[in-house]
């Protein structure tokens, strides 16, 4: 599968899995899980800077953006306007035009505003972002951000930060299916079957923080993360069997006594 | 003698001195011009300004940077 890589917009992405920075206890424990996780593509989110305690170390001196493609959040935007004055802001710290861009529409579940993404998703396109939009596993919307210029799809398992993996398979296969853009599937993985679930269906890359830096042990949950992916995009490559009700026997009749 | 102004920084209110630019307060905060976003009274700006703009008082400035972060 060397030639398997992930392209999005003209760049292309080694690792098919995809991690969050937040929740570690400290940068180094955030940096030693990627790098058990092999990712290659780490998100991180817009915020002041602590302008009273200057000793706090800096997350890019641990992650270095030379290495790692540094995918900022407009995670905490409830509103278009927030959205895109995060994007342009994460912009301007320098590290690229691309944005992972949530509107969020409730605080409870963390369910994106799907009309408020496709809006905020088309200013940034006219203004230059390559804009990844984490949405809803609904394949309308889906579609809608792909028209307005958006190069991939981030759909979501289950509702940020709550492990209950992949809740409707289905639509997400039907968006696989449909929607010619890679499709990352966003939030909810629990554990290493849901990403591999995930991969099989047809996902092109899975993106996770809360399965791995919430485990008890965060370096080995990122490893299995990385062997789920990897065994995830095989399976998927290499065409399961149709389910069927009843046996079929492997050995042959032939030769029995 | 230098004036002071009083700048509002990431929503705390600080005196400097009179001719103060962006770059010299990023300076005097020990903050990485290279590593954030300055928001000068809601406008971005470039960071290839940021030593020509001179502060005034009154002025709202945000000091943004990266931070660890999945979604929320």
């Amino acid at each position: 599968m060397a030639d398997d890589r992930l392209i999005i917009a003209g760049r292309e992405f080694k690792s098919r899995l995809w991690v969050g920075t937040g929740k570690y206890k400290d940068f180094v424990e955030t940096q030693k899980a990627i790098e058990a996780s092999g990712a290659d593509v780490v998100t991180v989110a817009v915020r002041r800077v602590n302008i009273t305690d200057r000793s706090k170390e800096n997350l890019l001196d641990y992650i270095d953006p030379k290495r790692y493609t540094i995918l900022p959040n407009t995670a905490g935007c409830y509103s278009v306007e927030d959205a895109v004055r995060y994007s342009r802001l994460a912009r301007a710290a320098g590290v690229s035009d691309l944005v992972k861009l949530e509107v969020l529409g409730d605080e409870r579940t963390l369910f994106p505003d799907t009309a408020g993404l496709i809006e905020a998703a088309k200013i940034l396109v006219k203004e230059g972002f390559i804009v990844l939009p984490y949405t809803n596993d609904d394949p309308i919307v889906a579609q809608k951000l792909v028209d307005v210029g958006c190069p991939a799809v981030m759909p979501l398992a289950a509702p940020i930060g709550s492990g209950l993996g992949i809740r409707n398979p289905y639509n997400l296969k039907i968006i696989m299916e449909m929607i010619k853009v890679p499709i990352i599937v966003d939030a909810g993985v629990g554990t290493a079957s849901d990403a591999a679930f995930a991969m099989e269906l047809g996902a092109d890359a899975v993106l996770m923080n809360t399965a791995i830096a919430g485990a008890q042990d965060p370096f080995a949950m990122a490893e299995a993360m990385k062997y789920a992916v990897h065994a995830g995009r095989l399976a998927y490559k290499a065409g399961r069997i149709p389910r069927k009700l009843y046996a079929t026997a492997s050995s042959p009749i032939e030769g029995m006594l | 003698m230098e004036s002071a102004i009083q700048i509002q920084v990431n929503g705390q209110v600080r005196s400097w001195r009179s001719g103060t630019t962006v770059a010299d307060l990023l300076h005097d905060l020990d903050i990485k011009a290279e590593r954030v976003a300055v928001e000068l009274n809601l406008e971005i700006l470039d960071r290839a300004t940021f030593d020509q703009r001179l502060l005034k008082d009154g002025d709202r400035l945000e000091i943004l940077g990266f931070i660890g972060g999945g979604s929320l």
